[in-house]
């Protein structure tokens, strides 16, 4: 909670004078019903007409200085409450522009994504609330009772009967649905999850003609889903009619009581009117004051994911040194110094182990190897989207950690797997590889990833909006823009990690030969399934199960190693 | 008294933030009404208990009356004893009838929401696939949770509250002017004043709400689309650009939504702060009658009880008329998939198929998924029974597309498709695909055991033909180093198999359903080398016998084809076997020399 703290201290004007503008608006209804027996016992009682207008005109100017404190309640709870959810999210987005990768592997996207909208939208509602109806209740409820004990001690006492009853009737309502909730939860999850099965296997299911085993799949999640529920809402509906019962009780018991005393004379007509509205406002507030502290629960689970980000340490950042020393990527020389690397500190096994490797500047390395060999861990390491577990990664002989990470990335380029494109233009799109690009620019790098001939085939160009709103490139187009953006700054080093598997061979080959003659000097690491991209590297570097096991050239290897050569032999089969 | 005790402004109320509007409401609310009044029987008696429960609660208030005039002002307590003893009897039944009227409406409304969920997961089902290659899988999941939700609640709670708020305005204002028609001018001066006050608010905050929903679209869509790229925003070192960027995004979101903030939340505190002001006038001017006109103190007692209660059901309608709406919008969109064109029904003179040879032939087809747009031209394909078809060219050529005509996923435009010399579309759709199976690169499993996915091929099949499947497809020895083996439970689509493992679960999915012609649609192509040599035996003994259809971006997998047709623009240029082609030196030899020079 201390995270909070900051942000809070940007609105405190508005978080002080919410609350005590609810004072005031509780203060001023509190009154009217005491002012109104007043009426009835001393102004009908002795015929004074003025004082029955003098009592009524205060009744009166008091309800527009409530709703004056009202409106500026609100106005202050909005400020406080939205600026606050602003400034948490403002808060968590710049944390997550802060992670590393081994940060984000612990969220899924999905996940981070609805603590940025969803949960900030809880924690804002549930602070508006807090600054009207969590101070206003038990307000309410505390000058009800103490105004009823006021009138009379003795029938109060119904009062101090009432409340336990309905807090106890509550508490056990509330404690046996809670695990019903729970339970429809799973279910509903459950039934989302046959939902979500079946989007996806859509063609499994009607290759199969699987529709009506699916249909009775899901009545039957279905309807357990509907038992639960029924139960989980039938506990919670009981609130109000028990409510209703505990409050009328009340009520015919001050009648009695109230009733007995007015007859023995202790006790007047309109003390019995307003009683009765102060019990009415008492078990009101307390159900209210009940309600709050349940959404406060819910919003409780929103509050423990945001600040779970918020209190996570990232653990990539530019040391002191780094930043002092200021480095430039120059040349493009890449050397692991007996390298081993695992994604979390307690795993047993190492994903790398001990690797050694000197990539000379304007070298083109392939890196091949079975799924699960650690290519793209391997190169990951160069642009320290992780750090080394043990071990060195130099460029240019300097140690990637006394880089600053802007420095280190903006001449070091890595075109994922998993790649993303923006919405925006195409232009945009590019111009993440270099701001400061020029048309001219644009154009060479997307004819050097082949990407150009199919851009201008679209109605605008460079200018087509991409995403959601826009049109949707295909998977070997998109491969070709990312490669675009990569190369647009003709970085000193380039990783394309299996980043043409969508695009046909042919044009593969194409954007080989223009990276040979427009990328001469930039150090390349490919990772491929293709034998015909390996083959054109001028060195192979074989990975297996974390370490490197040979190292040349296709012919070399292809004589020394048995991995490499059931490989090449596994794409060729019969030849 | 206790129609006060309705929570209005139940704190954290969803739909009171965003509220999105139902583009025909009457119509919408008419569809639900037809599913609502399968119960009519039960929606009779939840009324029925609903009008008691209302009426014990508004003769409850009234009795004040007569209890103050009749008994405690002339000392009379037999008299007295009495009507408490009444009170507490009208007090009971009318709880009574509350519980049960809320009860019942949650069965029915459950039972409705579950007809729903049914009914829309039928129609899902047999819905054509280009609905679903068509419309994103988070908007059709988001009708199914929040949509079905928003309809479930309204269902649960609004619908009866409104009822009850209405019906309680009327009881009450129809008792205030049964007792002082004079002291009910009062309450007709504030009422219209509260409805004004409330018709202006709600008129400012829809126009703020707008722009609210315009600025939150523009931040959430922001967030997401750098969250799922965040590994790219690092990479291009895009961080301080992204920051900047948000940080607009989010100062605007805050002051809209302040503003929309400020107009939703200042209602109802306002209704009821006017309400005390109903409260205050009439105690003052019931006071002056009393005095000057000999209105009854108890007939005062009861009137002011129910000036009270005015306030909360107009706070109440004001409140649910929100959540009704998010509600109609939901089930607006729910009913629109309902409304989407099925797959297109068997032709009655539609044949029923048995024991398959396998005889596919594709004469002079052409297809296009959006009419005008043809993409494919001509397309001629004879095969044997038992042949091996590959289908071969660059992405986007059609070869996929082909196959989604075979077990009529798309149907075509022109030319004739037939199995066994039959024309697909006089073969009763169930029997078509029956007879095929689909191995897809994309190997999404069921949440079941091991054996459950296998037998998903054939429901009958026996727990030795399973295995017999697995053995065949080279499964069965992974699937024995499982935890529990078999019957281990497989969750989250497979997570913890690897690719290769869930393919060849698919591959013996298929090979239990005995099909006689199978459709393999890169079926390895996301696998490595290595992997895909074990999966390529399972493969090859599943097409021992079956026709087969094999499209494959790797063309080592495909040499021993009967023919290989080359794909490009969505006609075939090319076709022959491996050797002929090659001999051509066209398009096969480039394609086979990009990946083997």
């Amino acid at each position: 909670m201390k995270k909070y703290f900051p942000f809070f201290l940007l609105y405190k004007k508005a978080l002080i004078l919410a609350p005590l503008l609810v004072i005031i608006d509780v203060a001023c209804e509190i009154v009217q019903p005491d002012l109104m027996s007043k009426i009835v016992d001393v102004g009908v009682g002795h015929k004074n007409l003025h004082y029955i207008l003098q009592t009524g005109g205060l009744m009166l100017v008091l309800s527009i200085i409530a709703i004056a404190a009202n409106v500026g309640n609100i106005y202050y709870s909005s400020h406080a409450s939205v600026g606050f959810a602003a400034e948490v999210r403002k808060g968590l987005f710049k944390k997550i522009q802060e992670f590393s990768f081994s940060n984000l592997d612990k969220f899924s996207s999905a996940s981070l994504t609805t603590r940025l909208t969803n949960d900030v939208n809880i924690v804002q509602e549930v602070i508006m609330m807090s600054l009207r109806l969590l101070i206003r209740a038990p307000l309410m409820l505390l000058f009800a009772v103490v105004i009823a004990v006021s009138i009379n001690a003795q029938l109060a006492l119904v009062i101090a009967v009432a409340i336990p009853v309905l807090g106890i009737s509550m508490y056990i309502i509330l404690h046996q649905g809670f695990p019903y909730f729970e339970q429809m939860q799973r279910r509903l999850d459950k039934v989302n999850a046959v939902v979500q099965e079946n989007l996806v296997n859509v063609r499994v299911v009607k290759s199969f003609v699987r529709e009506d085993f699916e249909k009775k799949k899901f009545g039957r999640t279905n309807d357990e889903l509907r038992e639960m529920a029924v139960k989980a809402s039938g506990m919670v509906v009981m609130i109000l009619p028990v409510m209703q019962l505990v409050m009328n009780i009340s009520i015919v018991a001050i009648v009695w009581f109230g009733g007995n005393a007015i007859i023995s004379g202790s006790f007047q007509v309109g003390q019995l009117m307003s009683f009765i509205t102060y019990i009415t406002q008492i078990l009101m507030s307390l159900m209210m004051l009940s309600m709050t502290i349940m959404t406060f629960s819910r919003a409780r689970a929103s509050s423990d994911r945001i600040l779970e980000i918020l209190n996570t340490t990232v653990d990539i950042v530019d040391s002191p040194e780094a930043k002092e020393k200021d480095l430039l990527v120059q040349k493009g020389k890449v050397e692991f110094k007996n390298v081993s690397f695992k994604y979390h500190p307690d795993a047993e096994a190492y994903v790398l182990k001990d690797i050694n490797l000197v990539v000379n500047a304007g070298e083109t390395v392939a890196i091949i190897g079975a799924t699960g060999a650690a290519k793209s861990t391997l190169v990951q390491l160069i642009p320290r989207l992780y750090d080394v577990s043990k071990g060195q990664v130099l460029i240019d002989d300097v140690d990637v950690r006394d880089y600053t990470l802007p420095n280190l990335r903006n001449n070091l380029k890595l075109v994922l797997q998993q790649n993303e494109l923006f919405s925006g233009t195409i232009k945009q799109n590019l111009k993440w590889g270099n701001p400061q690009a020029t048309d001219e620019e644009i154009i060479s790098a997307a004819k050097d990833a082949q990407a150009h001939d199919f851009i201008i085939t679209f109605p605008k160009g460079y200018e087509t909006v991409l995403g959601q709103s826009g049109i949707n490139v295909s998977g070997g187009q998109k491969q070709r823009i990312c490669i675009a953006r990569a190369i647009l700054r003709k970085p000193a080093i380039l990783i394309l990690d299996d980043s043409t598997s969508a695009v046909d061979t042919a044009t593969e080959a194409r954007i080989r030969s223009s990276f040979s003659t427009h990328l001469k000097g930039t150090t390349t690491f490919i990772i491929t399934q293709r034998l015909s991209s390996i083959k054109s590297a001028d060195r192979i570097i074989l990975l297996d199960d974390g370490a490197i096991i040979g190292s040349g050239s296709h012919d070399e290897l292809l004589k020394s190693s048995p991995v490499y050569q059931e490989i090449y032999h596994s794409q060729q089969l019969v030849s | 008294m206790k129609a006060a005790i309705q929570p209005a402004g139940l704190p954290g109320r969803r739909g009171h933030i965003f509220v999105e509007k139902p583009k025909n409401a009457w119509q919408v609310m008419l569809r639900l009404w037809r599913y609502l009044s399968r119960q009519r029987g039960a929606l009779f008696l939840i009324l029925f208990l609903l009008l008691l429960n209302i009426t014990t609660t508004l003769l409850g208030s009234y009795l004040l009356r007569p209890i103050i005039n009749n008994f405690i002002i002339p000392r009379d307590i037999p008299g007295l004893i009495r009507m408490v003893v009444l009170l507490l009897t009208i007090y009971g039944i009318g709880a009574v009838a509350g519980i049960w009227l809320n009860r019942l409406m949650i069965v029915v409304a459950q039972k409705t929401i579950s007809v729903i969920r049914a009914d829309l997961f039928s129609k899902l089902q047999s819905l054509p696939l280009k609905f679903f290659d068509t419309h994103n899988h988070g908007d059709l999941m988001s009708r199914f949770t929040n949509d079905v939700d928003n309809v479930s609640d309204s269902l649960n709670t609004s619908i009866l509250q409104l009822l009850t708020s209405t019906i309680t305005l009327l009881g009450i204002f129809a008792l205030m002017l049964y007792i002082s028609p004079l002291l009910t001018l009062v309450t007709l001066v504030i009422v219209p004043l509260m409805l004004l006050v409330a018709a202006k608010i709600i008129g400012k905050s829809k126009g703020f709400f707008t722009t609210q929903q315009a600025a939150l679209g523009a931040a959430d869509g922001y967030i997401e689309e750098m969250i799922t790229g965040q590994k790219v925003v690092k990479v291009f070192c895009y961080e301080a650009m992204a920051e900047t960027e948000f940080e607009k995004l989010n100062y605007d979101l805050r002051d809209k939504a302040t503003q929309a903030q400020l107009y939703s939340g200042v209602m109802q505190p306002v209704i009821q702060n006017l309400n005390t002001i109903n409260f205050a006038l009439t105690a003052t001017v019931g006071g002056l009658l009393a005095i000057l006109r000999g209105f009854d103190l108890g007939g005062l007692a009861a009137f002011l009880q129910y000036s009270r209660q005015f306030g909360r059901p107009v706070n109440e309608i004001s409140g649910q008329y929100n959540s009704l709406q998010a509600a109609l919008a939901g089930a607006e969109r729910i009913f629109q998939i309902m409304d989407e064109v099925p797959e297109t029904s068997d032709a009655p003179e539609a044949v029923t198929l048995a024991n398959v040879k396998g005889e596919v032939e594709f004469k002079a087809v052409t297809f296009g998924y959006d009419a005008g747009k043809t993409v494919l031209r001509h397309i001629s394909i004879t095969a044997k029974p038992g042949q091996k078809i590959a289908l071969v060219g660059s992405t986007g050529a059609g070869k996929t597309t082909i196959m989604n005509l075979l077990p009529r996923f798309y149907d075509i435009q022109a030319g004739q498709i037939t199995i066994d010399g039959i024309a697909i579309k006089h073969i009763q759709r169930a029997d078509l695909r029956r007879c095929m199976a689909i191995v897809l690169q994309d190997t999404h499993l069921f949440t079941g055991t091991v054996l459950e996915n296998i037998r998903y091929g054939r429901l009958e099949a026996t727990d030795q033909d399973v295995i017999a499947a697995a053995v065949l497809a080279g499964a069965d020895s992974f699937i024995r180093r499982l935890p529990k083996g078999y019957d281990t439970v497989l969750q989250n689509d497979g997570g913890n198999l690897s690719q290769g493992q869930r393919q060849l679960l698919n591959i013996a999915r298929a090979t239990v359903a005995k099909p006689a012609i199978l459709i393999l649609d890169e079926a390895t192509s996301s696998i490595d080398t290595r992997t895909e040599l074990i999966i390529q035996q399972g493969m090859d003994q599943l097409m021992k016998g079956r026709t087969s259809f094999v499209i494959a971006h790797r063309l080592s997998t495909v040499r021993n084809a009967d023919e290989i047709l080359v794909l490009e623009n969505g006609e075939i240029i090319e076709r022959g076997s491996h050797e002929t082609l090659l001999k051509l030196q066209g398009k096969y030899f480039e394609l086979y020399n990009g990946q083997f020079d």
